[in-house]
């Protein structure tokens, strides 16, 4: 949580479980946020240029891009209208809720295809290993 | 004449599963139109690459090669035989 109270944001790489409308997550790729510093601690952006390096070297690796986390600083980890309109579905939304410096709750989400709402979906966590698996709820 | 559209893996489900679409095009033909045949062979993309304004969502990127149309000529940047188009989003959001 080295950006505190800023926001951070990065890239999850792995493989669509689309019988499960889920994914298992293979790898976390941290992007840097470039927003102005002045807007850092409540929006974050990464440069579409970083997100097509990212996804043609999971490409490369046989993997794809299936979600971004973020994090909400003090605040609870549930996608604001802001995440709602900038979101396609299909694909995971992590948000991670920090408070003082610390991760609080961590909470995945997908955008319905009418993109009115998102879903919450599951996170499995497989100790031992780096995977993460989400799964509809 | 043909490009090649690289569709992103949250939008193959509406391109029934397709990584790529092949468009056929003219000499001169831009960007924008290239796209707007993308919408039109799969319709249920619209909603997630324009807005209700008829605009390009802004989070929506497209690259023609290596290169965000962006600095080029925008939408009405003009792609040759065999160009391979990207849409890439810029992944924004956060609380509020």
């Amino acid at each position: 949580m080295a950006t505190y109270p800023e926001e951070c944001c990065g890239i999850l790489i792995g493989r669509p479980l689309p019988e499960e409308e889920g994914a298992q997550v293979e790898r976390l790729l941290s992007a840097q946020n470039v927003r102005e510093e002045e807007s850092r601690h409540n929006r974050f952006l990464i440069e579409p240029r970083t997100i097509l390096a990212a996804q043609r070297e999971a490409e490369a690796a046989g993997l794809e891009i299936v979600g971004y986390y973020h994090s909400h600083p003090d605040h609870p980890p549930e996608p604001s209208t802001f995440d709602r309109e900038h979101a396609w579905p299909g694909i995971s939304y992590v948000i991670l809720s920090v408070l003082n410096g610390a991760v609080e709750v961590t909470r995945s989400w997908r955008l319905q295809d009418d993109r009115e709402d998102f879903q919450e979906e599951t996170i499995d966590t497989a100790i031992g290993t780096p995977a993460l698996a989400f799964g509809a709820r | 004449m043909s490009v090649i559209i690289e569709i992103p893996t949250p939008l193959r489900r509406f391109t029934d599963n397709r990584s790529q679409v092949e468009i056929p095009t003219q000499e001169g033909h831009t960007v924008e139109q290239v796209l707007r045949q993308v919408v039109e062979a799969h319709p249920s993309l619209q909603r997630h690459l324009y807005g209700d304004d008829g605009r390009l969502r802004s989070f929506v990127n497209v690259f023609v090669g290596d290169e965000d149309v962006r600095h080029l000529d925008g939408p009405q940047t003009s792609v040759a035989d065999g160009s391979r188009i990207s849409i890439i989003p810029s992944i924004a959001g956060g609380r509020r």
